[in-house]
């Protein structure tokens, strides 16, 4: 019994370290600073990284601009679901957003292009987790965010909705399909 | 007049109103678990979709009440018992201020009621987090400042306790590290509580109608102030215990009191920056801000931990082998006492907290990796491994401890007692393991249906998604099974346990203490001596095997790191 008593040294900060705890430490402070620094490591040689450009908006303002995104480029509807299919030219910013319980609209984008892609919610926090990729994002309302995609894949990909937003919320799903060009 | 026992199997000394307060507090703790845990069968059996037991309103506020259930009120009623064990029972105080303490304690359950009641009535499946602008019933968040306001007083009541422990000198030289240990926690618990009254109480006002906007975003920072540093109070909470286990059991002391407490210190340094682990993927937050933040400024929490790890079971291996056990690498291991289920709870405990929980952690927490995890499975996954095994097992396995000592009663049923740490750590380590798969293939937490049953749009998930799931749920059943037989113990040892007679028990002597009655008969305990001095002989490795086992650790860890900066890589270039 000793951890539940005071230390037997009075002074105990003065007793020296065993070397096991110094050598474990010091190991462990290396590996953690490895983990530290791979972060701005991937920042400049990786390819997945956030970006942090976001504007405040509103859903009135937002709703506006996915629906002028929509009326330019819409080139089809989908049967299945009703929703406009959206072909918008390839380095443009394109537009997606989130509501009770839809992702707004269905994107075709080209293979190897780079998108600008805006991402907001018009009601509740949303989740956007494109699958099968699984890159997943946090959509909140009232802000807008920014990101660069460029889908290096071709085929059909699901965007499913992994915050909870009400009963509907596993109904929420999006698409965005992509075409080797 | 005469306020403390002596237990005569333990030798504590407990102060009367301190040893109710504690009976009473985990008592409350242990029936929010058989709450959460009648529940946790709904929400695997949901997820599980062969079974796909309740239909979507309901899964979510089970689920809701299941996650408020086991990590609020279970967690932080038994926390409070624990602090009032460290501070009353350990420093052989009286408790200060019982009568505020009582206070504390009748606001935490009328919280915790009120909130379980507005969770009932169907209005407030908001989820454990109530990210806003989804709203609950007034007196959903009501019931939280309610809840949050007795812990706090608790807290109070821990410190007083230490001041008054300081005065009336009741222990020579500085506080035990148990004791600093609790004092970490308390220390984070007060901040926590801070950011929650900062988060909770205009959501309340906006819930009634005098606030009428609430930002999305700020609510899920400050929100997460509270969410995170929360699960660092039961970190630290949970390594005291380990400590206190290990000194109990094996007579271990700290290997050095420098380290530890110096690893403690890290714990309120940098653990309040962690917040950003859970918003790394939100709009418009800056990536310095994040690196800086979510790593702990540079990890230095994550190495807290890594220290703890070494420093723990080290403590005990050193105990070991000077009674004996020296043979190979391991003997102390292999001959320590595996059907108590004191030490097989800690054990495992530790070893799936540091081994699954820590890593998993740190590696979803890592700015970039979120990407592919955020959101997922993988994150209940995770810190069911801290806070459902972690900490969860860690207050199972000290419950074993005081039912004789606290409640003078023997254990009931104790075969079961002594598989219950294997087949709960079993149960959720298959059910961890395999939703971890399960997020890594995209599965989504919080979700009622991988069939997506309604929708305008049809997505199917690979068969091994599905069949991960469903063995998670296997897992999670016999989890699941496991609190069962904890609760049947602890149930069954209060109401038909053998009462102990004066000088029987399952830890008769562990401290080489003298018997007494257990009678309030002391008016005052004799004062905590230092421990015994011992010979400090840094010449070699002291504890070889703990460093080999600590060496494996980092290899799994450097292992799945990099395999998770692998995958990242080959999804989707975004920036
Ligand atoms: C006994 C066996 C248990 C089982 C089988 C179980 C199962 C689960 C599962 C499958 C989920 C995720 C559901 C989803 O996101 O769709 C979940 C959520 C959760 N569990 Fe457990 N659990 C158990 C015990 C515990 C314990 C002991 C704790 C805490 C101390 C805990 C805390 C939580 C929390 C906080 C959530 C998150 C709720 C939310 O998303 O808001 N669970 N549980
Ligand atoms: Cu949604
Ligand atoms: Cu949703």
């Amino acid at each position: 019994m000793s951890s539940f008593q005071p230390p037997a040294d009075r002074i105990w900060w003065q007793v020296p370290v065993g070397k096991q705890e110094i050598i474990w430490a010091g190991i462990a402070l290396v590996w953690c600073l490895i983990m530290f620094f791979m972060m701005p490591y991937w920042h400049v040689y990786g390819k997945q990284n956030l970006s942090t450009e976001a504007y405040q908006t509103n859903a009135e303002k937002y709703g506006a601009a996915v629906e002028a995104f929509v009326e330019e480029y819409q080139t089809g509807v989908d049967e299945q679901s009703g929703m406009p299919i959206v072909t918008p030219p390839a380095g443009s910013d394109i537009y997606m957003l989130g509501r009770l319980w839809q992702w707004y609209p269905i994107l075709n984008l080209e293979k190897g292009k780079s998108y600008r892609l805006h991402l907001s919610s018009l009601d509740w926090q949303h989740g956007f987790s494109l699958q099968p990729v699984n890159i997943n994002l946090q959509v909140v309302p009232g802000y807008e965010m920014v990101i660069n995609v460029a889908p290096d894949q071709a085929g059909e990909f699901t965007v499913i909705c992994n915050e909870f937003c009400g009963i509907g919320h596993h109904t929420m799903l999006g698409k965005i399909h992509v075409k080797e060009n | 007049m005469a306020q403390f026992r002596v237990c005569p199997d333990s030798g504590f000394y407990f102060d009367r109103s301190a040893e109710s307060l504690m009976k009473v507090n985990a008592v409350a703790g242990v029936v929010s678990l058989l709450i959460a845990g009648i529940l946790a069968l709904g929400v695997i059996l949901t997820r599980w979709q062969d079974v796909h037991l309740l239909p979507a309103d309901l899964f979510y506020q089970v689920l809701t009440a299941h996650g408020i259930n086991a990590l609020i009120f279970w967690v932080i009623f038994f926390e409070i018992a624990v602090l009032y064990f460290a501070s009353s029972t350990l420093l052989r105080s009286r408790l200060a201020a019982p009568g505020w303490a009582w206070a504390g304690f009748a606001l935490m359950v009328i919280g915790a009621v009120m909130n379980n009641v507005a969770v009932m009535q169907g209005n407030s499946s908001v989820m454990m987090t109530s990210y806003v602008p989804m709203q609950a019933a007034p007196h959903f968040y009501l019931g939280l400042i309610l809840f949050a306001v007795g812990a706090l007083i608790g807290c109070f009541v821990f410190l007083g306790t230490l001041v008054l422990a300081k005065d009336d000198k009741t222990y020579d030289g500085s506080l035990p590290l148990v004791v600093f240990g609790a004092l970490t926690a308390t220390i984070i618990a007060i901040f926590t509580i801070a950011s929650g009254a900062i988060i909770l109480v205009p959501t309340f006002l906006w819930s009634v109608g005098y606030i009428n906007h609430i930002d999305a975003e700020m609510y899920r920072i400050i929100w997460w102030a509270l969410g995170h540093s929360s699960q660092q109070i039961n970190v630290a909470a949970h390594v005291s215990i380990w400590y206190l286990i290990t000194g109990i059991l094996f007579g271990a002391r700290p290997m050095s009191e420098k380290v530890s407490r110096f690893a403690f210190l890290l714990y309120i340094f940098f653990l309040q920056l962690a917040s950003a682990h859970h918003i790394l993927v939100d709009p418009g937050v800056s990536s310095e801000w994040k690196i800086f933040n979510t790593s702990y400024a540079m990890y230095l929490a994550v190495l807290a931990s890594m220290i703890h790890g070494l420093t723990v079971p080290g403590a005990m291996e050193v105990a070991q082998r000077s009674k004996g056990y020296t043979k190979g690498l391991f003997e102390w291991l292999r001959k320590a006492p595996w059907g108590n289920p004191v030490f097989s709870g800690f054990f495992f405990a530790l070893v799936i907290f540091g081994f699954i929980g820590g890593i998993t952690g740190v590696v979803m927490g890592t700015e970039q990796i979120n990407l592919i995890i955020h959101n997922t499975i993988y994150v209940p996954a995770h810190f069911h491994a801290t806070v459902a095994v972690g900490t969860t097992l860690t207050f199972m396995a000290l419950t074993y401890l005081l039912i004789p000592v606290l409640f003078r009663r023997a254990l009931f049923m104790p075969w079961m007692a002594k598989l219950q740490p294997y087949v709960f750590s079993l149960g959720m380590t298959i059910m961890i393991l395999f939703l971890l798969g399960a997020g890594t293939l995209g599965v989504s937490r919080r979700h009622w249906d991988m069939d997506f049953t309604g929708a305008m749009l049809s997505f199917d998930y690979p068969g091994t998604a599905y069949m991960m799931v469903a063995v998670g749920g296997i897992g999670g059943v016999l989890g699941v099974v496991g609190g069962a037989m904890f609760l049947i113990v602890t149930v069954g040892s209060l109401l038909f346990g053998k009462k102990l007679e004066p000088s029987a028990g399952l830890f008769q002597g562990f401290c080489g203490l003298p018997l007494a009655d257990s009678v309030y008969n002391v008016e005052q305990p004799p004062r905590l001596e230092r421990a015994e001095p011992v010979e400090h002989h840094h010449d070699g490795f002291e504890a070889p095997g703990t460093f080999v086992l600590a060496l494996a650790l980092l290899v799994c860890f450097v292992v799945y790191y990099a395999i998770n900066w692998d995958y990242l890589s080959s999804v989707w270039p975004i920036g």
